[in-house]
């Protein structure tokens, strides 16, 4: 029986120093040109946390608004606001830097994270009123240094500092001396990635009725690597979530892809669950330090606040079918092959119509696409565009040529088949995932049939290939649970055949 | 004539658009001479 979309959850945490200190766009910038009109000017144009809450996109992204919703407010987004906005949301929450700086340092297992001890004095209050940071993560939260050490290790021993409100609360020290897979910098971002996942993994479990005991493996999907000089990638993040998460009877491994790594992710551990390997794999990703800010110039140059300024994370629950959530078909996957070619029209078909042809279905027949789910407000000023209306004019320029539709309809295809981008730029963040959760209750509320997830990845990105990837899955409504047919046991096939020796010697010996 | 024919060109192909090689093979037929090409991911 195909495995099922259990849960989802999604997490933001808002971490405007980081932009400033650990976003690659100011950390280029400040090598090459420090005296930059760009830096000057980035502090004014950093958020506050209740200006990021109150973000429709972001609301969207903790699940407290539906991309329908979202659809209906004009953009740009920037500027507006969601009445009576909250930190928590359906499927996560979006953090405070103070209490995600905390968390670091809880996920934080060989005392490489320290911390100023009023900062933490003060930080803890909040902490302890966090309904999902029990005693076991408080436990893991030291008292804290005096600044005066903090200082040190930054000016004498390369630790990456931590800032909050532009104050140096803490700061990361580096795991080594000489190797640079263990530097400060590399450690810093690996657990920013970790603290995100395992927040992701904690609003997952809480959000959904599922006990920590009961899952047995999980994948991470991010696009951090972790490991020292002799194995530079050597990686399981997701076990190390796992552990802090209290994930106590499970193991994991790491997936990469880019940003098409999370769907490659959900491919797998629907295909683990399907086969009977394992019965609950979560599958999750924690967010990037280095994409923070990452298109701040061309924010900054238009008068626009920073928008990149959250770190994203995310987890999925797959189980085995029970006959209610939604079903993942690994029959119906959709692949970009290394001979399939880069023009638009070889990618869509790789991905979208490869699979739907194998069981006779029109692109029109899935009811939801989703794609790369980039917040427009983010790329459109940056000159990237609105992302996802680009790939649903080329799934509808498709659908054009084979018929599925005619030309006149394709100006309506993405009003009906897809949707606005809502999720932070955070590379596979937004890739495909950002709808499991709203598209596993469409499914459950009878809104829609089905969805085909897409995620692509750049791997020209990392110069090893010039080939870029992608896969799909399609997930569609429960078939309700049906009894296994079971074989005929040898025992039964002794019975039919004496039988049918019976009848003939009866039929022999009436004759 | 084509517009291209002896051309040399520089192409920056988007992931989510028309990428590079496409461009290339484009131009190629054109009769332009690609000098440098790659695809960028904008997001």
């Amino acid at each position: 029986m195909n495995s099922v979309i259990k849960g989802a959850s999604y997490i933001l945490a808002f971490t405007p120093d980081m932009v400033m200190h650990n976003g690659t766009t100011q950390t280029t910038e400040r090598q090459v040109n420090p005296e930059s009109e760009y830096l000057k000017k980035l502090e004014e144009h950093l958020r506050t946390y209740e200006q990021v809450v109150k973000y429709p996109p972001n609301q969207a992204y903790i699940g407290n608004v539906t991309p329908e919703e979202l659809a209906k407010i004009e953009q740009p987004w920037h500027d507006k606001e969601i009445e009576g906005a909250t930190r928590y949301g359906k499927y996560g929450e979006i953090m405070p830097q103070d209490e995600f700086i905390c968390l670091m340092q809880m996920c934080d297992v060989f005392d490489l994270v320290k911390l100023e001890k009023n900062f933490v004095a003060e930080t803890k209050q909040n902490l302890e009123k966090h309904p999902l940071v029990g005693k076991d993560l408080m436990d893991r939260l030291k008292e804290g240094e005096e600044v005066e050490l903090i200082k040190k290790l930054v000016e004498e021993e390369h630790s990456e500092p931590l800032y909050h409100n532009k104050v140096l609360v803490g700061c990361v020290k580096r795991a080594h001396d000489l190797d640079v897979n263990l530097s400060a910098h590399v450690i810093h971002e690996n657990l920013t990635s970790k603290a995100t996942n395992v927040l992701a993994i904690m609003n997952l479990i809480a959000k959904n009725d599922i006990k920590k005991e009961e899952i047995d493996y999980v994948i991470d999907c991010s696009e951090e690597a972790c490991g020292d000089m002799n194995q530079r990638g050597g990686g399981n993040f997701a076990k190390a979530c796992a552990e802090v998460a209290g994930l106590v009877n499970s193991t994991g491994s790491d997936v990469r892809g880019f940003c098409a790594a999370p769907t490659h992710a959900l491919i797998v551990a629907a295909s683990l669950v399907k086969a009977g390997t394992y019965k609950n794999v979560i599958v999750s990703a924690g967010g990037c330090t280095a994409k923070l800010g990452m298109n701040g110039k061309d924010h900054v140059k238009k008068g626009l606040p920073i928008l990149e300024d959250v770190l994203g994370g995310f987890a999925v629950l797959i189980s085995e079918n029970d006959g209610v959530n939604p079903e993942i078909r690994v029959d119906l996957v959709g692949k970009h092959m290394v001979g399939t070619g880069s023009s638009p029209q070889a990618v869509i078909t790789s991905l979208v119509t490869q699979s739907l042809d194998k069981v006779g279905m029109k692109i029109t027949d899935i009811d939801k696409y989703s794609v790369e789910m980039q917040n427009p407000d983010i790329t459109k000023p940056a000159g990237a565009g609105d992302v996802p209306a680009a790939n649903y004019k080329m799934i509808g320029a498709l659908a054009v040529k084979r018929g599925d539709i005619e030309r006149t309809e394709l100006a309506t295809f993405a009003d009906k088949h897809g949707m606005v981008g809502w999720a932070p730029t955070q590379g596979h963040i937004p890739s495909g995932v950002p709808y499991i959760g709203f598209g596993r209750q469409d499914i459950l509320d009878e809104k829609i049939k089905n969805a085909m997830i897409i995620g692509k990845g750049s791997l020209f990105l990392g110069r090893m290939t010039n080939l870029f990837d992608g896969v799909s899955f399609v997930i569609e409504k429960n078939k309700g649970k049906t009894e296994e047919k079971g074989t005929v046991s040898e025992e039964q096939i002794k019975g039919l055949i004496a039988e049918a020796l019976k009848n003939f010697a009866t039929n022999l010996l009436s004759e | 004539m084509s517009l291209l024919q002896g051309k040399k060109v520089i192409i920056i192909g988007d992931r989510d658009g028309i990428p590079g090689p496409a461009i290339e093979e484009c131009v190629k037929s054109a009769g332009a001479e690609v000098i440098f090409s790659s695809t960028e991911c904008f997001v």
